[in-house]
C-alpha cells in the first residue's frame, strides 16, 4: 500500500492527452460548423465545439489545480457518485417528459402547442424513450458496473482518466440526441433515433467503455471472473455488435445532419427489429441481470442460489434471445419463415429468463423476513417479480394468434412498462439506495421511511399503468376487429381512439405516481449526502485489499 | 471432467469469453437476417413500383422527422378487418426503396400505408393545421408550422444521389433534374411537368399541395408524400395466390 512515487499529487493517466484530443476536437467542430450550410448539422457542431470548450476549461483547472488525482491503491469512487447523480437527475428528466406526452394524448387540447411544433408527441416521445432507456438505464448500468467490477475484481478502474471520459462522453451523447429529437434530427428508426454523427460519437464512447472495463478485468485480484461481470460484459459486447450494423447507414454530405439507412424496406425492418428487440435483451435484461446478480446477494447478504443455473441461464438467454426480434414483425411482410423462428425462439425464451428470476428470488432462502423489514430487498424481489411477470407475458404476446390482438395497440405500451417500470426501474433503484452510503460514506440512507413511500406510491403507480393499458389495449383491438351483425366494421377508427380517454388519464395518473417515487428518493439521496460522514479513519480510506 | 470444470476457462479467461459472448450471439441474426439479402423470394415482383419524385422524398424526411411512426404504422396485415378498413394488405415490395423503412409499430392513430388518395389535399392541410377541427375527438398534435415554413430545397440533390449510392435506381437524368423535379410538382402551372412525368410515370400529379400557391412549404412536400402512399402497385395484375408469391 505505499505509492512509489516522489511527487506529491500524480495526475490521473492521459489527462494531459485527454486535454489535447479536447482542443482538437473543439477546433474541428468550429471548422465544421463553417464550412455546413446544413443549420442542423451546424448546431450539432455547436454542441461539440461549445462541450469542448468546457471540458477544455475543467481539465486544465483540474491538471493544474491537482483534483484529477491518481490514486493506485484506491477505488476510483468519484466517478460513481457522478453516475448515480446523472441516473437521477435523467430518471427524473426522462419520466416527467412521459407524464407530459401522456397527458397530451389524454388532453390534447391543452398540452399541445400549434406555436411550438418542437413539443409535439412526435418529437418529444424519442425523448421520453431513449431518456428512461439509455439516459436513466444507460447510467445506472454504467455506474454500477464500475462500482461492482472493481469490487468483484478487488481492482482499480483501469484506463487513468478513460472512465471520467466515458462517463461525461455518455453525458454529451445524451445530449446530443436528446437536442436532436426536438429541433428534428432522427433518422426514424425506434430506439436508435440519433442521426449518424451521434452514432459515431456513442461508438467511440463505448469503446472505451469496454476498454475500462476489460482493462478492470485483466487486473484483477481475484481468479474467477465474477458472475455479475458476465452479464455487463454480455451487456456491452452486443450492444456494440448491435449498435454498428442497425446504424449502418451513408450520410447525404461529410457535413450534413441526414443519413440514409444502408437497408431497405424488409430487410431494414427486421435489422432494426434484431436491434429493438435486443435492445431489451441486452441493455435492459443482460445489463440489470449482473445489478441484479450482485446488488441482490449483496443486500440480503446470502450467496447466489444456484451458481449452474447462472451458467446455464447465461448463455441460454443471449443465445435465444438475439433470435427473438421477428415477433414484432408478424403478419408483416416479413417472411413467415422468419416470423415462425421469432415465435419458437420468443417462447423458449421463457425458460432462461424466469431461471434468472429464480436464482435471483431463491437467494433470499433463509432471508425472507427482510422483505418485511427492508424495503429496498422489498424493491429489488417486486422488481424481479415484476421481471418474471413481463418474461412470461412477452413470449404470450409473440404468439402470431395473440399478438394479432395485441400488436399496433396500448397492450404493448403496458408491456414495455411492466419491464421497464417495474424490472428495469426497481432493480436500479435498489442498487442505488445500496450505493449511495457506500460510496458517500454514511451509515445508512437518510429515511428509511421515505423508502417506504417510494416503494409503495411507484408500485401502486406501475399496477394502475399497466392496468389502465391492457384495458385500452384489449378494447381497442377488439374494436378494430368487431363487426355488425350486417357483416360491416363496428367501429371507425376514431371511435377506438375516443374510447381509450378513461385510460389515458389513469395512465396519466399511474405515471405520475411513479416520478413522484423517484422525486422523493431524488430528495432522500440529498438528504442522505447532507448527513455527516461516519468517518472511522479504515472507512474512509478504502485500501484495495481490504475491500 | 464434467462440463462445469470446462465452464472455468472461461471464468478465467476474459477473452475467451468475449469470444464466446460473440459466437453465441451472432448464430440467431446470421441465420434470421442474412438470408432475407439473398433470397429472391424475400419481395414479391410487382408492377407499378417507383422510386420517389424528389417532392415525395422530402416529404418523407419530414414525416420521419416529426415521428409520425410513433404513432401511425406503414403495414396492413393479412387480416379480414384490416383488408377492410385499410386497403389490401402491405407487399414486401411496396417498401423496397424504403432507407429506412416506416412500417412502425403502434397505431395510436390508423395505418397510413394507402392513405393516398383517400383524402382531399385540402383535407390533409385542415387537418394537419388542427386534426380536431376535422375530427373532434382526435389526439393528434397541430401541424400548422409546417404550412408556414419553405421548404429547404438545397439538399436534394446530394439526397437523391446517396438514396442511389445506398440502391434505390434513380437514373442520371433523374439526378441531375432533382431540383426541376421537385419545383414542377408543387406547381400546377409548370412546363417541366411533363419531364417530371416522363420521368415518375403519368399518375404524378403536379400540383398545388398545401393551397398557397405562392410558396413551396413543407406542406407542401408532406402532402405530396401522403398522397402516393400505397398507390404505386398495379393490384390488377398482382396473382396473390401464385406460389412466386406465396412467402
Amino acid at each position: 500500500m505505499t505509492t512509489h512515487t516522489q511527487n506529491p499529487v500524480r495526475l490521473l493517466p492521459g489527462s494531459e492527452l485527454l486535454l489535447a484530443l479536447v482542443a482538437a476536437g473543439g477546433l474541428l467542430s468550429i471548422l465544421a460548423a463553417g464550412f455546413s450550410h446544413d443549420h442542423l448539422f451546424r448546431l450539432q457542431a455547436y454542441v461539440f465545439a461549445g462541450a469542448a470548450v468546457i471540458f477544455g476549461f475543467a481539465l486544465t483547472a483540474g491538471i493544474s489545480g491537482g483534483t484529477l488525482k491518481y490514486e493506485p491503491d484506491r477505488y476510483m469512487d468519484g466517478v460513481i457518485r457522478a453516475g448515480v447523480i446523472a441516473t437521477m437527475f435523467w430518471a427524473v428528466i426522462g419520466m416527467l417528459v412521459g407524464v407530459v406526452i401522456a397527458c397530451q394524448l389524454a388532453w390534447p387540447t391543452i398540452f399541445y402547442f400549434p406555436e411550438a411544433g418542437w413539443l409535439n408527441f412526435g418529437r418529444l416521445r424519442p425523448l421520453h424513450t431513449s431518456g428512461v432507456i439509455f439516459a436513466f438505464g444507460g447510467n445506472a448500468l454504467i455506474c454500477t458496473s464500475f462500482w461492482v467490477v472493481q469490487r468483484t475484481c478487488r481492482a482499480r478502474l483501469a484506463g487513468g482518466i478513460l472512465p471520467w471520459f466515458v462517463f461525461w462522453g455518455y453525458q454529451m451523447f445524451i445530449a446530443l440526441a436528446a437536442l436532436g429529437y426536438v429541433t428534428g434530427i432522427t433518422q426514424g428508426r425506434e430506439y436508435a433515433e440519433p442521426e449518424w454523427i451521434v452514432d459515431l460519437w456513442l461508438t467511440v464512447v463505448w469503446v472505451a467503455y469496454l476498454l475500462v472495463f476489460l482493462g478492470t478485468i485483466w487486473k484483477r485480484k481475484e481468479p474467477h471472473i465474477y458472475v455479475a461481470n458476465w452479464f455487463y460484459l454480455a451487456f456491452i459486447v452486443t450492444v456494440a455488435v448491435l449498435h454498428l450494423v442497425n446504424n449502418a447507414a451513408l450520410p447525404v454530405g461529410p457535413l450534413n445532419h441526414r443519413a440514409y439507412s444502408l437497408f431497405s424496406g424488409v430487410q431494414d425492418a427486421l435489422t432494426q427489429w434484431w436491434y429493438g428487440h435486443n435492445a431489451v435483451g441486452f441493455f435492459l435484461t443482460a445489463g440489470f441481470l449482473g445489478i441484479m446478480y450482485y446488488f441482490v446477494p449483496k443486500r440480503a447478504e446470502k450467496p447466489v442460489f444456484s451458481y449452474r443455473l447462472s451458467i446455464v441461464h447465461f448463455w441460454a438467454l443471449i443465445f435465444i434471445y438475439i433470435w427473438a426480434g421477428p415477433h414484432h414483425l408478424h403478419y408483416t411482410a416479413l417472411p413467415q419463415w422468419a416470423q415462425t423462428l421469432g415465435m419458437t425462439f420468443s417462447i423458449m425464451l421463457w425458460m432462461p429468463s424466469w431461471g434468472g428470476m429464480i436464482n435471483g428470488l431463491m437467494t433470499l432462502s433463509g432471508a425472507w423476513d427482510k422483505v418485511r423489514t427492508d424495503p429496498v430487498i422489498r424493491m429489488m424481489v417486486v422488481s424481479l417479480a415484476f421481471y418474471g411477470m413481463s418474461t412470461f407475458e412477452g413470449p404470450l404476446m409473440s404468439i402470431r394468434e395473440v399478438n394479432s390482438l395485441s400488436h399496433y395497440t396500448d397492450w404493448t405500451i403496458g408491456h414495455v412498462h411492466s419491464g421497464a417500470l417495474g424490472w428495469v426501474g426497481f432493480i436500479s433503484f435498489g442498487a442505488i439506495y445500496c450505493m449511495v452510503p457506500w460510496l458517500w460514506k454514511k451509515e445508512k440512507m437518510f429515511s428509511n421511511t421515505l423508502i417506504e413511500w417510494h416503494f409503495w406510491i411507484a408500485t401502486s403507480g406501475i399496477l394502475l399503468y399497466i392496468a389502465a393499458m391492457w384495458v385500452s389495449g384489449i378494447m381497442e383491438g377488439l374494436m378494430w376487429r368487431a363487426y355488425t351483425d350486417q357483416g360491416f366494421l363496428a367501429f371507425s377508427f376514431i371511435e377506438t381512439v375516443s374510447a381509450k380517454h378513461i385510460e389515458f388519464i389513469i395512465r396519466v395518473l399511474g405515471g405520475a405516481m411513479f416520478l413522484g417515487g423517484a422525486l422523493i428518493m431524488v430528495y432522500n439521496i440529498w438528504r442522505t449526502i447532507r448527513m455527516p460522514s461516519t468517518a472511522p479513519q479504515a472507512e474512509a480510506r478504502p485500501a484495495l485489499a481490504a475491500a | 471432467m464434467s462440463v462445469w470444470t470446462h465452464h472455468k476457462k472461461l471464468e478465467r479467461h476474459s477473452l475467451l469469453l468475449v469470444l464466446g459472448i460473440v459466437l453465441v450471439v451472432s448464430v440467431g441474426g446470421l441465420v434470421e437476417i442474412a438470408p432475407l439479402f439473398w433470397l429472391k423470394s424475400t419481395v414479391e415482383k410487382v408492377d407499378g413500383m417507383r422510386p420517389y419524385t424528389p417532392l415525395e422524398l422530402a416529404g418523407r424526411d419530414i414525416y420521419i422527422r416529426e415521428g409520425c411512426y410513433t404513432c401511425h404504422s406503414q403495414m396492413i396485415r393479412p387480416l379480414k378487418d384490416e383488408v377492410e378498413r385499410y386497403g389490401h394488405y402491405s407487399l414486401a415490395a411496396e417498401s423496397m426503396y424504403d432507407h429506412p423503412f416506416q412500417w412502425g409499430s403502434k397505431r395510436t392513430g390508423p395505418d397510413l400505408a394507402r392513405v393516398g388518395g383517400k383524402y382531399s389535399d385540402s383535407w390533409h392541410t385542415e387537418h394537419l393545421i388542427n386534426p380536431r377541427s376535422l375530427v373532434p375527438e382526435s389526439v393528434m398534435p397541430p401541424y400548422k408550422f409546417l404550412a408556414e415554413k419553405d421548404l429547404d430545397t438545397r439538399d436534394i440533390v446530394a439526397k437523391v444521389r446517396t438514396m442511389t449510392a445506398v440502391g434505390v435506381p434513380y437514373t442520371a437524368s433523374e439526378i441531375s433534374h432533382a431540383e426541376a423535379d421537385l419545383q414542377a410538382q408543387a406547381d400546377p402551372y409548370s412546363t417541366d411537368a411533363i419531364d417530371l412525368k416522363h420521368r415518375y410515370g403519368p399518375k404524378v400529379a403536379n400540383r398545388d399541395y398545401d393551397g398557397d400557391p405562392d410558396r413551396l412549404t413543407e406542406m407542401d412536400a408532406l402532402i405530396a408524400y401522403l398522397q402516393m402512399l400505397g398507390t404505386l402497385v398495379d393490384f390488377s395484375t398482382y396473382q396473390a395466390q401464385s406460389p412466386a408469391n406465396q412467402r
